[in-house]
């Protein structure tokens, strides 16, 4: 690419370390040093810069939109509008529901209507404003529950624009209802199931619980540079996180064939589930090609919260029976997750919410509907959790109130229900791996506690205090508590979905030495993948200089860097190529006669850049094998055991590949006068069946818990009348280090015999469960319910909102 | 836009005159995020980071000092503990590191944000300041400063060139309310300065009102309760009157950093703690030596 800033080059390390090390990222010193290049760094000569023309309302029909003003500004070299988009005219994720620019009506509040291309940002900006679009606003639909339950709700969709998906028990705004039944709820009338259920339990705890919007808050804006090439197509640089899922919407959006779509990662600045979504990418393509010229597109920090779809608000209804030894009887929930104006990924994150909703708990009688709505509120897809996030606040929160009914310790009731191996789950599906779940619970229950404030050097130092250096307290009002969470998430994509990965790994020597190349699709997104497949390559070839290809379209899918599947999945691909490599490695070896007759593959080992035979030792180096140029590649698909569709009426089926689970012990100062909270450790007991890589497995917990952590005190996007009231990083707040406490992290390794090398995805379960524990401290140490997440100053206080 | 970078103050003020509209910048940590936010265009920024009269503080005769209006934050905290200490104070609680070694007090002043966090201090402790322009300098005291939502007494061609800060004769405190531990804008703040000299009480609100405020009954009301030569424990029922009366005086709103109710509940929280350490110290600092 003719960019002045370097865009995207291969990443190059030279080391011993396998797997189970800890070597530096090859691309950790370019981002410490900020010589990184992102995705709003790209630059090129003869560039214009895009621009998006958004909605100012969250539902209005669109009576005319006139371009003419803005043709006319110097500098401008194209306005479109959805007259222009050259194939399909909506796109997404799941159901293509999402117009590439508005047409008829708008939806949501930010909602693209027109696109312009300039010599400089502000000539776009200045062109934008010169757009006339003529709105006749509508009253926008924003409850969420009226939306899942009031046949009389206006549709946010017309009847019949929407793909049909009769498994998914479409109905008026419902994009997704599943019901899960288990035990008394599968047979005859269900309400007198259930009051025959509540005169046989000892104890009965019910309450609504609600979580808020929560932003992935990554601090790369949404950005990419289109270029059009020489054959008709369009060259795409972008940060995302799969990039042939982007190819597979955009292509049919410019009425080109895949192919001609061609895209390689940008430098991506976080993620977090905000950018599987499309953003820029249609629009800069469109522009390129109209133009003729690279377009490169960056969303400003307001633009981005309008431009990336956030986690699900939930709005939530729990209802738990035990008996008087604390034995679940049975539970109710009735989960309603507001998808927003377009689908995005929400009827995945039903299929999670609802089977993941009453948690790792062995329960014999479960009823659980979750929905997933259209409303006129910003969309809401995919974030770190999905789905298991917000069921896992309910139903954490309603074990903390069981055990407190029943006057028990919260982790003796949760050790007293929890599931292990062999276990199954509300939806029929057994937990066919390892789940010491009460082993954990007991061990996170007795880690060390932090010392007592008054045993602090000095018990009055403001930065150990809620409130910090602000100075509110120096110890008044000071009331510390300690609360439990723990949470099980689905590892990898789950209901019949099968996202393969795929590497193509290249042994060649040069220089006199052997190098592995390894090329795949897969996003990194700061997780470290660019390390671990280095590892990966290292360990199975016995190599030490490894390069990681840039990601493109150049090789098959990796599938999404989400769903913690990334080790897992694109991991399984690098090796199961590296062995593919091997064996070819040994039978070239074989027939160069550098292996002696009746030793067998299963004798020899590559290690130290030599074949080495177990028995006989070192037989021939692989400088020497393949002196000549000879260059061994293989590329390999690798798929995760098939799951299922969970069925429409009851809920059952082994919708998911793997399991994951975090437990974690809160411990917090609150100032209960003025409800402010410092949390003053965040411990975490872990099982990831295999570390690959210490340092950045806890890098990952720690920034999973910080993640709930946020959820549980200060981060929502505040919506009102489909408008969001804080799209600002200075309003929409994010732990700082401050905020943020020593963790102590306990992990463990119980392998999962289906995954490569026993490993479990790590990244999302932490997010689960520090969220219900960070509360859980808060109520102990207020004696107040918080049944809304994030806890607010006023919840605490006790100020009605 | 013009970007106009004198080098002495006579420079700056003559800018300003020709100027009106000029927008004045020292650290930019307000300026330059309303102008990312296209939400000011102005045709001339006049840059005042030159002028070394702006950039130092001294100690005057009558008892002040006098601080340049282009002092950054981070010195104030360093360099100010005893002689301006609610300020100080105020002064860590602003942002973070960087922006405490670019953003200025006179910024603080000059963006007039009901948020700002200097102004509870200036409030409380009777500060003046100093505006400049070709016509002379004249003083304005902080307590006459604040006019109405983000507008204050300042004329178009004067510059603000300094705060003069009373020497304390009494203890100083500040407090802040933000829903995270740090970089966070007020979502209520208050200060309190006890002077034993002239026995007065000053108080600032800030962020509970379209302007920053005092809580002049609840001041009134101290200065009576107080025995100025033998400062002992207040009662209970006069430290929670004068919570009631701070609280009083605000005028919140409801915003996304928080509720009106939440806000004047905080604001009597920090007066009656505030209070509380403030006659501490002041028992401390009058009781007779052993």
């Amino acid at each position: 690419m003719p960019a002045t800033t370097r865009t995207v080059t291969d990443l190059t390390s030279t080391t011993k370390d396998g797997i189970g090390a800890s070597p530096l990222r090859p691309d950790g010193t370019l981002k410490v040093t900020g010589e990184f290049a992102y995705s709003s760094d790209m630059w090129m000569e003869d560039m214009l810069w895009g621009a998006t023309l958004r909605s100012p309302h969250p539902h209005a029909e669109i009576l005319s939109i006139d371009i003419t003003e803005a043709l006319k500004v110097p500098g401008v070299e194209a306005v479109l509008t959805h007259e222009d988009v050259p194939g399909a005219k909506r796109y997404g994720l799941e159901f293509e529901d999402q117009p590439v620019l508005a047409y008829g009506k708008v939806r949501y509040k930010g909602e693209p209507v027109a696109i312009v291309a300039a010599d400089h940002p502000e000539t776009a900006r200045r062109a934008m404003e010169r757009v006339r679009v003529d709105y006749r606003v509508l009253e926008p639909i924003t409850d969420s529950r009226r939306a899942a339950m009031d046949p009389q709700c206006p549709l946010v969709h017309e009847p019949g624009t929407i793909p049909d998906h009769p498994e998914y028990n479409q109905r008026g705004n419902r994009l997704r209802h599943q019901p899960i039944r288990t035990g008394d709820f599968t047979t005859g009338d269900p309400d007198a199931a259930l009051e025959a259920l509540r005169a046989r339990a000892d104890v009965i705890v019910a309450d609504a619980y609600e979580v808020g919007m929560q932003d992935q808050a990554f601090l790369g804006p949404e950005s990419g540079m289109a270029v059009p090439a020489e054959d008709g197509g369009v060259d795409l640089y972008v940060a995302t996180q799969w990039l042939h899922v982007d190819q597979r919407q955009i292509a049919p959006a410019l009425d080109l064939p895949q192919d001609k779509v061609r895209i390689t990662l940008a430098g991506v600045g976080g993620a977090f589930g905000a950018r599987e979504d499309l953003s820029m990418q249609i629009h800069a393509c469109m522009l390129a090609l109209h133009t003729r010229k690279p377009v490169k597109i960056v969303y400003n920090r307001e633009e981005s919260f309008y431009g990336h779809v956030h986690r699900h608000p939930a709005k939530m209804r729990y209802e738990h029976g035990a008996l008087a030894d604390g034995t679940l009887l049975y539970a109710t929930a009735e989960v309603i997750v507001d998808g927003g104006a377009y689908a995005s990924a929400t009827p995945a994150v039903v299929g999670v919410a609802s089977s993941l909703g009453l948690g790792p708990y062995e329960i014999p009688h479960a009823r659980v509907d979750a929905y997933g709505v259209y409303t006129n509120n910003p969309p809401c897809g995919a974030m770190r959790g999905f789905g298991a996030v917000q069921a896992c606040f309910a139903y954490e929160s309603q074990m903390d109130r069981l055990a407190d009914a029943l006057g028990m310790h919260p982790v003796d009731l949760r050790v007293k229900n929890s599931m292990a191996q062999g276990s199954r789950i509300i939806t029929g599906q057994e937990i066919d791996m390892p789940l010491p779940m009460a082993d954990m619970l007991r061990q996170a229950r007795d880690l060390p506690l932090p010392p007592d404030r008054e045993d602090l050097p000095d018990p009055a130092d403001s930065r150990t205090l809620p409130g910090g250096v602000a100075g509110t307290t120096r110890g008044e009002g000071v009331v510390r508590g300690i609360g439990y969470g723990v949470g099980l998430k689905n590892l990898c994509f789950s209901e019949g979905f099968d996202d393969y990965s795929t590497a193509r790994v290249r042994l060649e020597v040069a220089g006199g030495e052997p190098v592995v190349l390894v090329h795949t699709a897969a996003a990194e997104v700061g997780q470290g993948l660019v390390t671990v497949k280095g590892q990966i390559a290292r360990t199975e070839l016995g190599v030490e200089k490894v390069v990681i290809a840039p990601a493109d379209t150049g090789v098959g899918s990796a599938g999404s860097s989400s769903a913690s599947r990334q080790s897992y999945m694109t991991g399984g691909a690098v090796r199961t190529a590296c062995h593919a490599v091997r064996d070819e490695v040994y039978a070239l070896a074989r027939g160069r006669g550098h292996i002696p007759e009746g030793v067998g593959d299963d004798d020899l080992t590559l290690t130290g850049g030599k074949i080495v035979s177990r028995a006989r030792g070192a037989l021939v180096s692989l400088a020497d094998l393949l002196d000549d140029g000879t260059v061994v590649e293989e590329t390999r698909e690798y798929h995760h055991r098939p799951t299922e569709m969970l069925d429409p009426t009851l809920g059952q089926g082994s919708s998911h590949t793997q399991f994951g689970m975090c437990v974690h012990r809160a411990v917090v100062d609150v100032d209960v006068e003025l409800g402010l909270v410092k949390v003053i450790a965040l411990d975490a007991v872990q099982d990831v069946g295999k570390i690959l890589h210490p340092l950045q497995l806890i890098g990952q917990i720690q920034g999973g818990s910080t993640q709930g952590l946020g959820l549980a005190l200060m981060e929502e996007i505040q919506v009102g009348d489909g408008q969001i009231r804080n799209p600002s990083f200075t309003d929409y707040l994010i732990p700082t280090i401050l905020d943020t406490p020593p963790m102590r992290i306990e992990v463990l390794e119980h392998p999962d015999p289906h995954s490569p090398y026993g490993l479990r995805g790590a990244g999302e379960p932490p997010t689960l469960s520090s969220t219900p524990a960070v509360v859980a401290a808060v109520r102990a140490a207020t004696g107040r319910a918080l049944t809304h997440a994030p806890v607010r100053p006023e919840d605490i206080v006790g100020i009605p909102l | 836009m013009r970007f106009l970078s004198p080098s002495t103050l006579q420079e700056a003020l003559e800018a300003k005159a020709e100027h009106p509209g000029a927008v004045p910048i020292t650290g930019g940590t307000d300026v330059m995020v309303e102008l990312n936010f296209d939400k000011h265009r102005p045709e001339v920024l006049l840059d005042l980071t030159r002028i070394p009269e702006l950039t130092h503080w001294e100690t005057t005769d009558d008892g002040h000092t006098r601080l340049g209006a282009a002092v950054p934050y981070t010195r104030v905290i360093a360099e100010l503990p005893t002689l301006a200490p609610a300020l100080a104070k105020a002064s860590r609680t602003v942002a973070s590191p960087q922006i405490r070694n670019r953003g200025t007090v006179g910024g603080n002043l000059g963006g007039a944000s009901p948020a700002g966090d200097t102004h509870p201090p200036l409030l409380a402790t009777d500060a003046t300041i100093e505006l400049a322009s070709t016509r002379g300098r004249r003083r304005v005291k902080a307590r006459d400063f604040y006019l109405s939502f983000r507008t204050t007494a300042r004329q178009d061609d004067e510059l603000i060139t300094a705060i003069l800060l009373p020497t304390p004769t009494g203890p100083q405190h500040f407090a802040k309310i933000g829903t995270r531990n740090a970089m966070v804008i007020a979502v209520t703040s208050f200060a309190l300065a006890l002077n034993g000299r002239d026995r007065t009480v000053g108080t600032g609100i800030g962020s509970a009102g379209p302007t920053p405020l005092r809580a002049e009954a609840a001041e009134d009301f101290l200065t009576h309760e107080i025995d100025w030569d033998a400062p002992g424990l207040l009662p209970e029922t006069t430290v929670r009157r004068f919570g009631e009366l701070v609280a009083a005086a605000a005028r919140p709103i409801d915003d996304q950093r928080g509720s009106a109710a939440y806000r004047r509940h905080a604001l009597s929280v920090m007066a009656r703690r505030t209070l509380t350490w403030s006659i501490t110290d002041y028992r401390k600092e009058t009781a007779p030596c052993a």
